[in-house]
């Protein structure tokens, strides 16, 4: 007969250290980039190796002609706390990305082309994806030159391997 | 917080062997610290760093971000990592004898 213990019995173990994330960036929104740049820079702070992989309209953090002009979602963003309609009036999302570059600022966190930079030069390999970057009709040169390569999923999984995957 | 003996002498550190009272830190102390945490010897570029970030945390009560550190100490990032592979900031508030950096950049 099975017995229910009242207490399961959980093993205890020694906390182990990460050594090693890939964070997916997959949205192209400035609170949808920041997050994967700050815990990237974060993990290299620690001395742990990190990756980013730039997917879908993740991509326009990487891209030269957009990486300087990423807006905050003011429209289907229930974390904005305004009606639909007032986030969808003109200009709107423009103004609360200003406000949120001013406060980054003020944390010292840099604009997200100097991020990208950053990361780079703190060690952080950054990686585009070669399904969205072929759908998008894109090629390397479309890039900041901090982008090491346009890898596969599977290319992807390999780079991983022994590490924490993100995604964001 | 702890006292601990770094080359003969008593030091109050936290759990992670950060200095809590900057003013018990020297020179030799900051080369002990250095080499127990795989900083073999510190160079001159090493020091910019260290006494940029003691320099910058006793005149303002923070320690400086990695941007920070990367745009005013003289050393840029991607140096400043080969110098502290093991994260710049933390290391070289470790040897600087300053209280761990609390800021997320």
């Amino acid at each position: 007969m099975t017995e229910l213990l009242e207490h399961p019995v959980v093993p205890h173990s020694e906390p182990d250290t990460i050594e090693k994330v890939a964070i997916v960036v997959s949205k192209g929104s400035l609170e949808g980039v920041y997050p994967a740049l700050i815990m990237a820079n974060g993990a290299r702070m620690e001395g742990i190796e990190a990756d980013l992989f730039f997917t879908f309209f993740g991509l326009d953090a990487i891209r030269r002609d957009r990486n300087a002009k990423l807006k905050v979602a003011t429209v289907g963003n229930p974390g904005m706390h305004i009606p639909t309609w007032i986030g969808a009036i003109p200009g709107f999302s423009a103004l609360a990305t200003r406000m949120m570059a001013r406060q980054m600022e003020k944390i010292d966190i840099p604009p997200v082309p100097e991020f990208v930079e950053l990361v780079a030069d703190s060690g952080v390999r950054l990686y585009a994806c070669k399904a969205t970057v072929d759908m998008f009709g894109l090629t390397i040169d479309d890039f900041v030159p901090q982008v090491e390569e346009i890898i596969s999923v599977g290319e992807f999984y390999e780079k991983a391997a022994g590490g924490q995957i993100v995604f964001t | 917080m702890t006292t601990t003996l770094i080359d003969g002498t008593p030091v109050d550190v936290d759990a992670e062997g950060f200095l809590t009272d900057p003013a018990q830190w020297n020179e030799d102390l900051a080369r002990s610290i250095a080499e127990e945490n795989g900083v073999t010897a510190l160079t001159d570029r090493h020091w910019l760093v260290v006494r940029f970030m003691r320099n910058r945390y006793l005149a303002t009560g923070t320690a400086p971000s990695i941007r920070a550190l990367g745009k005013e100490s003289g050393v840029p990032v991607k140096e400043l990592y080969q110098l502290f592979p093991k994260g710049p900031a933390k290391l070289a508030a470790k040897i600087g004898g300053i209280p761990k950096p609390t800021g997320c950049i």
